[in-house]
């Protein structure tokens, strides 16, 4: 080595090491695309700090999310209720270990104390392990067997909707997300969630967790960037069959109009609730809506 | 078809196991459907005329003498003795020994006389024994042969060994130039299953059976109309895959003129009008013949009529 | 010799009799029939195109006298009584339902042109047998495993089709009844008389008035009762496109929805069914009033190594079925509901011709007055024919066929909508899979067009949502 050579080494050695950055990217059929408009938007702090240029998605991304999400849902479906519970559990314990990490990013994007960005990782793993175990108790709480009046074996059973397009509050960012995908995954259906602006952040974060936990590709898919942008073409979409309009303003005539636009396919439509308490017991409240009741009837005798 | 295939027992299997499967339930609500068709005044009237002369007017019993066959055959060839417009029965129906009385009692009517033979009712003899109680009434002058099928053969699956068998009574009711119509007795009550009624109605129509019949009337349940309507629709593919036409006999059980109609109704719209003649269509009964004549009596008259009216058997 | 003609069955006219007609009925708003204040209609019975009463027509200002009518009696009576009572109104209601059964069913069959035996053996019992069924659970909800403290909506706002008149008010009427509801309830436009005679059946089980209102009248009518503000749930069963329109106009309120829309459900023959019962059942599944029916089996896919031989036994069964006076006992098809349903039907059938399938009917007489359409299979026919795709609501019947069970799958799935499903096959484990994969919410296996209380009933897709029937059907009505 040089004596130059030398010298420079050490002074390298010497200078801050500047870190590597994440590039958001949206989350579509188990993998990380970026908007196929080239388009980005600044995710800032509330203080206006820079955070992350996240992907901003358009309605092609919309689209292609909804075709992994469409051909994902068939075997997601097919998957024993005990398998997706599983793997729900496995998107907690990976959250779990990420605790550090979604914390910072949520007290970066929302503000607030450390504690409060703490209790909310927290209460989103505990609502991601509260629907992991109800994955093989829906059939027997929801289904039924029907006495009916003649020689006939009859039982009702939920069964998945299909492709769920939800709209994810802006705040709070990670427990509003886990908090609309968690239920409409667990009974077999595949999501299509809108995470908006500085959202973005846990949501592509959240994306990895999922990524790697044998979560099959496309059954989530996160498309980061605008509600008002995205969400008339998901609530118009012809092969959606449901949709969460948990993000939008309850009231507002934006809720009305996607409300309308859903009704072209008969779309299964969860309202805006005014003031959602994300922290309360959820309830069935939001797993209800995407299951169908599919009652099977057959003949007893000999 | 019947010409080209073995009645072996490999032949014999596959074709019954693989002729269309009966859901029971759907049976019987197709069946009780047809039961809701209402008949009204001049149908009725001739539906009664023609399920008298589809009667096999039947004493199966140990008590039976002479006496009481004669009277059982007067009253076969005249139901209404002061009604000339009334038809005779299509048959009576008798043990072996009582043939000769019957066929005395009956000669120059039309009225056939039908025999149960092969140890009726239980079939658990030697076949020689029943094909000699099949030989001796046909000689004796029956015109038809009642046989029952071995359902314990039957049951077990041993196929080849019931279809020997009614080919061979078969061929015993031609015996010396005699030509006896073979109606074989499935007694359906004893094979439990539908399926089991369709297999056995087409085994007996492949061994030659010119009749196809429910019941020996010495097991419940006897015929049913579910039942009736499985031969019905036997027969009716069967004359489709073959050319030959078989006919029904559901005996047993059918005691009123309602039920009767139900039964022609099903005949009606299961193997169609060929078979509503008493050439292929019978009731095994006894005490039908007296409600179809209460009923027709009520028709004629417009009031309702007692069994004082008509004549004890 | 051969008996043909004895069985020509000479008419068996049920007796109308039973029946009081009156000339004219006006609408029944808080336990009186009152006038409309908006004219009438004429109700005719479709099978002779007879006038049979002059109906009120209601509009705007008669519906808000309803909904506040049902206001009324929800906030002062209705809500406040205890399940126990509310139960023995509806028991009573159920049991008057049955002492005038023939009335009822008579009834029925005039305005509506359906087959007497159905009116007779199905609508009527069925209706009576839903009432029964709620009245129970008036006093259980909790146990309904639905929430721990389910509350009544308020009014409910609901809206039935012509198919199943009494029927489809048993089903809407009865839960919510029992959930603690009161009604405005507006009937079809050409099916208005049952109701009616629903609503002095409420008269004689003296059910506090208002808890049922019911407002004649036809679209306008309807559309006002589900965009009334007073209105806190709505209920539909009809078409498609109207439950479309009412899910748009009911958007961004408050108010609780539910839809029973239309079908085109695939009736699925394996070479293993029992052939008898599946030919019965594709009848049944088609011909079964008239095929006015939301989930008739309108589509047969049937395998192709059975196709010939099921089709033939289908032709053999078709030419014993009567068409005919709907009165008359012996009636398997009745009168087609309206001139407009008919009209419907011919232009969809001309429609199946043009595109190439081919046509059959048995020979049958139609009656020369009235609405009639002989029973009806088109053969030949492909997914992408209009006959195979969109709701005929007639007794017509579109035959296509399938090689594999994932095909028969696939085909059976391919349509907007997801009402029902048959399959019919021998082999049980196949019935699980088939049934399994039936994007439809009633899926009858080795039977078809069963119905029952206790069993849920509602579509996927754009056959609408929610369930009525059974346990599930409790939830359109509470606040859980």
């Amino acid at each position: 080595m040089s004596k130059t050579a030398a010298k420079n080494a050490a002074a390298a050695a010497e200078a801050p090491r500047s870190s590597v950055r994440k590039t958001y990217k949206l989350y579509i059929g188990g993998a990380f695309p970026r908007s196929e408009s080239g388009r980005s938007y600044t995710v800032t702090a509330p203080g206006g700090e820079f955070i992350a240029n996240a992907a901003q998605a358009s309605r092609k991304d919309a689209r292609d999310a909804v075709r992994a999400a469409r051909s994902a849902q068939a075997g997601w479906a097919k998957a024993t209720a005990y398998n997706r519970g599983q793997v729900l559990y496995r998107i907690a314990e990976m959250l779990e270990e990420r605790r550090d990490q979604f914390a910072q990013q949520i007290v970066s994007v929302e503000g607030g104390a450390s504690a409060a960005a703490y209790a909310q990782v927290d209460a989103a793993v505990d609502r991601w392990v509260w629907y992991a175990g109800w994955s093989d108790k829906l059939s027997q709480v929801l289904g039924s067997a029907n006495s009916v009046a003649g020689p006939y074996w009859n039982i009702s059973s939920p069964e998945p909707t299909g492709v769920v397009a939800v709209l994810a509050p802006a705040t709070p960012t990670l427990l509003g997300l886990t908090s609309v995908i968690a239920p409409a995954i667990v009974g077999g259906n595949a999501v299509v969630a809108v995470a908006p602006d500085a959202c973005a952040v846990p949501a592509v974060t959240l994306g990895e967790v999922m990524a790697t936990s044998d979560l099959p590709g496309g059954v989530v898919n996160l498309l980061t960037g605008s509600t008002a942008e995205l969400a008339p073409w998901l609530a118009a979409h012809l092969d959606v069959n449901a949709l969460d309009l948990a993000g939008v303003e309850a009231g507002s005539e934006l809720a009305r109009e996607l409300e309308v636009a859903a009704a072209e396919n008969l779309k299964r439509v969860v309202r805006p609730g005014r003031d959602h308490d994300w922290n309360a017991d959820p309830g069935l409240a939001r797993v209800k809506p995407f299951l169908e009741t599919k009652t099977v009837w057959h003949p007893v005798g000999i | 078809m019947t010409a080209q295939l073995a009645l072996d027992e490999a032949g014999l299997r596959r074709l019954l196991h693989g002729l269309p499967p009966v859901d029971q339930v759907g049976a019987d609500a197709r069946a009780a459907k047809l039961g809701t068709r209402s008949i009204k005044t001049s149908a009725k009237a001739q539906a009664l005329d023609l399920a008298v002369r589809m009667v096999d007017l039947t004493t199966l019993e140990g008590a039976d003498t002479p006496g009481k066959v004669r009277a059982l055959c007067a009253k076969g060839i005249r139901p209404e003795p002061d009604q000339p417009d009334c038809p005779s029965v299509a048959a009576i129906c008798v043990y072996g020994d009582m043939v000769p009385t019957a066929k005395a009692a009956l000669a120059g009517t039309g009225v056939k006389v039908a025999a149960v033979a092969t140890a009726f009712p239980s079939g658990r003899a030697p076949l020689a024994v029943k094909l000699a109680d099949t030989v001796a009434a046909v000689e004796a002058g029956a015109d038809e042969i009642d046989m029952v099928i071995d359902r314990g053969a039957f049951l077990s699956g041993r196929y080849a060994l019931v279809a020997e068998e009614i080919a061979a009574v078969k061929a015993a009711c031609r015996t010396n130039g005699h030509d006896a119509h073979l109606k074989v007795i499935l007694e359906t009550g004893e094979l439990a299953t539908y399926d089991n009624v369709k297999r056995a109605s087409w085994l007996a129509m492949l061994a030659g059976a010119d009749f196809i019949k429910t019941s020996t009337g010495k097991v419940s349940p006897a015929a049913t109309l579910p039942v009736t309507l499985l031969m019905l629709e036997s027969v009716r593919d069967f004359r489709a895959q073959t050319g030959r036409q078989v006919g029904v006999k559901p005996a047993g059980g059918i005691r009123t003129a309602k039920d009767a109609i139900k039964y022609l109704v099903t005949v009606n719209e299961t193997a169609g009008p060929d078979w509503l003649d008493p050439d292929w269509f019978r009731f095994g009964a006894s005490s039908l013949l007296n409600d179809l004549l209460l009923q027709r009596r009520k028709l004629a008259t417009g009031v309702y009529s007692g069994p004082d009216y008509v004549t004890v058997d | 010799m051969a008996n043909s003609g004895i069985f020509e069955y000479a008419p068996a006219p049920e007796s109308r009799s039973v029946v009081d007609l009156k000339a004219s009925y006006g609408l029944f708003v808080d336990g009186e029939f009152t006038e409309g204040s908006a004219g009438s209609f004429k109700t005719v019975n479709p099978a002779t195109e007879e006038v049979l009463a002059e109906v009120a027509m209601g509009d705007d200002a008669d519906v808000d006298r309803a909904v506040a009518a049902a206001r009324r009696a929800y906030d002062q009576v209705w809500s406040r009584l205890p399940g126990r009572e509310r139960a023995k109104y509806i028991f009573r209601i159920a049991r008057i339902i049955q002492e005038r059964a023939r009335e009822l069913a008579v009834l029925e069959s005039l305005d509506n042109g359906k087959p007497i035996r159905e009116s007779r053996d199905v609508d009527i019992p069925l209706a009576a047998a839903h009432f029964f069924y709620y009245a129970g659970w008036a006093d259980k909800l909790p146990y309904a495993n639905l929430g721990p403290d389910p509350k009544p909506l308020g009014v409910a706002g609901q809206v039935i089709p012509w198919n199943f008149p009494l029927l489809m008010l048993a089903w809407k009427v009865a839960p919510a009844l029992a959930c603690g509801n009161t009604v405005v309830l507006k009937p079809a436009e050409t099916t208005p008389l049952t109701a009616l005679l629903f609503a002095e059946i409420c008269q004689q089980a003296d059910l506090p008035p208002g808890v049922v209102n019911i407002v004649t009248g036809a679209g306008a009518t309807g559309a006002a009762v589900v965009g009334h503000p007073g209105v806190d749930k709505v209920a539909f069963t009809g078409s498609t496109e109207v439950g479309r329109l009412i899910a748009k106009q009911v958007a961004g309120t408050a108010k609780k929805v539910t839809l029973e829309l239309g079908g085109k459900a695939a009736n699925l023959v394996f070479e293993d069914a029992p052939l008898e019962q599946a030919v019965e059942g594709i009848v049944d599944g088609i011909f079964f009033n008239q095929g006015h029916v939301c989930c008739a089996g309108s589509r047969l896919l049937v395998q192709e190594s059975v196709a010939e031989e099921v089709v033939d036994r289908l032709r053999e069964r078709m030419k014993t079925l009567r068409v005919g006076d709907p009165l008359d006992k012996n009636t398997d098809i009745g009168a087609i509901n309206s001139a407009e349903q008919l009209a419907k039907i011919r232009t969809l059938s001309e429609a199946g011709e043009a595109e190439g399938a081919t046509r059959w009917s048995p020979p049958c007489e139609l009656p020369e007055r009235g609405f009639f359409f002989a029973p009806t299979i088109f053969t030949g026919v492909s997914q992408a024919h209009r006959i195979a795709r969109e709701e005929i609501f007639g007794p017509v019947l579109s035959v296509l066929t399938f090689r594999t069970p994932a095909e028969a799958v696939e085909k059976a799935n391919n349509t907007a909508y997801g009402l029902s499903a048959g399959v019919w096959t021998d082999k049980g484990s196949r019935i699980l899979w088939l049934a399994q994969r039936m994007r439809a919410g009633v899926v009858w296996a080795n039977t078809f067009n069963r119905f029952d209380p206790t069993s849920p009933f509602g579509g996927y897709k754009e056959s609408g949502y929610g369930r009525e029937g059974g346990r599930h059907g409790l939830e359109a009505y509470l606040d859980v």
